[in-house]
């Protein structure tokens, strides 16, 4: 059934159709639609779930935790400070080894308040051990969630989805609501192998020695680099049964590209009109979505970048004294391989300013100019200071 | 011969405490009333040593370890998820230190409260952050030392029971390990109540109160006889119960003796004990007082 929803909403589905039973959140702009129609499902009944409302965001992710240890499927959203709170839990989530699903809309931390989009939010917790998928579009918003709890509960490692501030959650597009039966069939209910149970008294989250601690680290990173074979597998499973699937990376009109631009998130949709255009005219260029981000597929990467000339990464976020997060990634998959594109890093879009087909073009004119990138961070729509 | 005390061990006999640790016995004595339908969340405290490292664990039931601030909201998890798959008969016990209730938990503590969230709350409050070496938690008392108040801490104790019962819970007492016949019935009572219930008890650290360890149980007893720790009840917020055995007033002599058999209090001079004194009268009319308020109520 095809219905016209917001991003927000298109969360609020996945999580019904996969079968939440435990919510805990708290409101934060842009991202309290989502929690508002999770309380009107349950009141409704047409969710099973029970719904905690509780006083902050680091509670929310400590509720999600203790439905989780405790048997239950449990899911969160929140944005920006919300997640930023929760950084602590964040980590306990996946050392715990808890397959939560929580939805981040990506926006500007604070100070000075904003409420509009970039990234650094979602990406200064790259390290914590959740997979990271960005969206683009609503329908992808819906089917991530879905196709994250069935990652998440195979690799016991938690899941964020993570969509842009307004540009996605609040705007309206038409979206297939899969069918729950299917979904049922696709996402099993949640049965893990360990829990709080009265039949095998364990305790969980001990003191642990230098003597384990390692080996516990280190199956987090396993679990991390099988997540890229899952997650590949669940989403090929995804397609037989809604049609749709999005690989965890997206080449398009990469065939004899001179040119690739890499992106994330809405500035992906914004870009295939440019390349759409400047293809019809004959350019040889394409673009790479990047979706999955944690694990990082860095192969898929190479393969897809490794034929090009240059290759221009678009950043919507800063990492403080090095440049374009994606950026960095994307350079330190490429330095033990042998053939290696030019690769420029652009940053762009920093607290919700608006990124335009123009600004894109203004992108592709620089690289078109530029035969040798060196390590300098451009800067694309930002004002003159001095 | 009539055990008053249920026999059923849920505690394994081996675990880390120090000598003398009331708060190892407290959840002795929880365990038993509570019985193995019981789920133990288990914020940073003592109890995260006590229990053991991986893989040990020295209670007999399920345990999760948490941080340290999130006792009241994972406990508000672990409920939520037993309700909604069905196992409606399980106890969560929320086991947490005076820091982790006083200080950095108060406000997951509150708001779970508020929510009037399913769970038992105990707080075994041994008046500093003991694990850590002894510093000053909003628990400790006016005058006491501890590493981060060399000289002595120049603010009273928090009424954390005043704050509990602010939330109209439905049940909130103080309990002893000294009593242990009261402490089992008040974990059997709130057992039996829906809603969130708090026990607040006292427990004695040789540690960190700098005492001998075969006075524990005798020091926590003293801090009842002498009006400094009263045990009483308070349902819905509204009706106070003072419980039996105790002084019918705060006893000068053993408020001394209380004192004088700790270390922390060893740099008190006796303006300070005096004040002392004082500050426990009046905290006993303040109970008292809201004894009295019943009475208002009944009419």
């Amino acid at each position: 059934m095809k219905e016209v929803m917001s991003g927000n909403h298109a969360v609020s589905y996945g999580a019904m159709l996969s079968r939440a039973q435990v919510i805990a959140a708290y409101p934060i702009t842009p991202q309290t639609q989502i929690v508002e129609m999770l309380s009107e499902f349950c009141r409704t009944g047409r969710l099973k779930a029970k719904f905690i409302k509780v006083e902050s965001e680091h509670s929310a992710l400590a509720a999600c935790i203790g439905a989780s240890i405790a048997g239950a499927r449990a899911f969160t959203a929140t944005s920006a400070q919300g997640l930023a709170l929760m950084h602590e839990l964040i980590h306990w989530a996946a050392n715990g080894r808890m397959p939560i699903v929580m939805a981040d809309v990506n926006r500007s931390m604070a100070p000075g308040w904003s409420i509009w989009t970039d990234q650094n939010d979602s990406l200064s917790q790259r390290d914590t051990g959740w997979l990271q998928f960005y969206c683009e579009s609503n329908q992808e918003v819906i089917d991530t969630i879905i196709q994250g709890y069935k990652i998440a509960e195979t690799v016991l490692l938690p899941v964020m989805v993570v969509l842009d501030a307004f540009v996605l959650s609040h705007t309206s597009e038409g979206v297939d609501i899969p069918e729950q039966k299917l979904v049922d069939k696709f996402l099993p209910p949640y049965k893990p192998q360990y829990k709080m149970d009265l039949n095998q008294t364990l305790a969980f989250g001990a003191l642990v020695t230098p003597d384990y601690n390692f080996e516990l680290k280190y199956q987090i990173q396993e679990a991390m680099e099988y997540s890229l074979t899952l997650a590949r597998k669940v989403d090929k499973e995804f397609k037989r049964f809604s049609g749709r699937n999005y690989g965890l990376i997206e080449p398009y009109r990469c065939a004899r590209a001179e040119i690739i631009l890499v992106t994330s998130g809405t500035i992906t949709s914004t870009a295939r009109e440019v390349i759409d255009n400047l293809r019809k005219q004959g350019e040889k260029i394409g673009l790479l979505k990047i979706r999955m981000f944690r694990p990082f597929p860095a192969q898929e990467v190479i393969e897809a970048l490794e034929d090009c000339k240059k290759v221009a990464v678009i950043d919507r976020n800063i990492g403080y004294g090095v440049g374009g997060i994606l950026c960095q990634e994307i350079k330190s998959a490429f330095c033990n391989n042998a053939r290696r594109p030019e690769i420029f890093g652009y940053i762009t879009g920093i607290g919700g300013r608006d990124v335009t087909p123009d600004t894109i073009m203004e992108i592709v004119i620089d690289v078109r100019k530029n035969n040798k990138a060196d390590n300098r961070i451009k800067y694309v729509g930002l004002r003159k200071l001095r | 011969m009539k055990f008053t005390i249920p026999q059923e061990e849920n505690m394994h006999p081996g675990h880390l405490a120090c000598p003398g640790c009331g708060g190892a016995l407290a959840m002795r004595l929880a365990l038993k009333a509570l019985g193995k339908k019981t789920m133990v969340v288990l914020p940073a405290c003592c109890w995260s040593i006590i229990n053991g490292p991986f893989p040990y664990s020295a209670v007999k039931v399920p345990l999760f370890h948490t941080a340290f601030e999130t006792a009241g909201s994972v406990s508000s998890g672990i409920k939520a998820a037993l309700d909604i798959l069905g196992k409606k008969d399980i106890t969560v016990l929320a086991w947490a230190g005076d820091g982790g209730t006083f200080d950095i938990g108060l406000q997951a503590l509150s708001a779970a409260a508020e929510r009037n969230d399913d769970f038992i709350y105990v707080c075994y409050d041994n008046e500093a952050y003991m694990n850590t070496g002894i510093q000053r938690s909003s628990a400790t008392p006016w005058g006491a030392w501890s590493s981060t108040t060399p000289a002595a801490k120049e603010e009273p104790k928090k009424n954390i029971m005043d704050i509990m019962v602010a939330h109209r819970i439905p049940y909130a007492a103080t309990a002893s390990v000294s009593y242990p016949d009261d402490f089992i019935r008040k974990l059997k009572r709130a057992k039996d109540i829906k809603g969130t219930r708090f026990i607040h008890a006292l427990v004695c650290c040789p540690t960190g109160w700098k005492c001998s360890s075969e006075i524990s149980i005798k020091l926590t007893r003293l801090a009842v006889q002498s009006g400094i720790f009263p045990l009483y009840e308070v349902e819905n917020g509204l009706k106070y119960t003072l419980n039996k055995p105790q002084q019918i007033s705060p006893d000068n002599k053993l408020i001394r003796s209380y004192l004088g058999a700790q270390g922390r209090f060893a740099n008190l001079s006796e303006k300070d004990t005096k004040k002392i004194v004082a500050d426990i009268k009046s905290e006993w009319l303040r109970l008292l007082n809201k004894i009295e308020g019943n009475i208002c109520i009944k009419q």
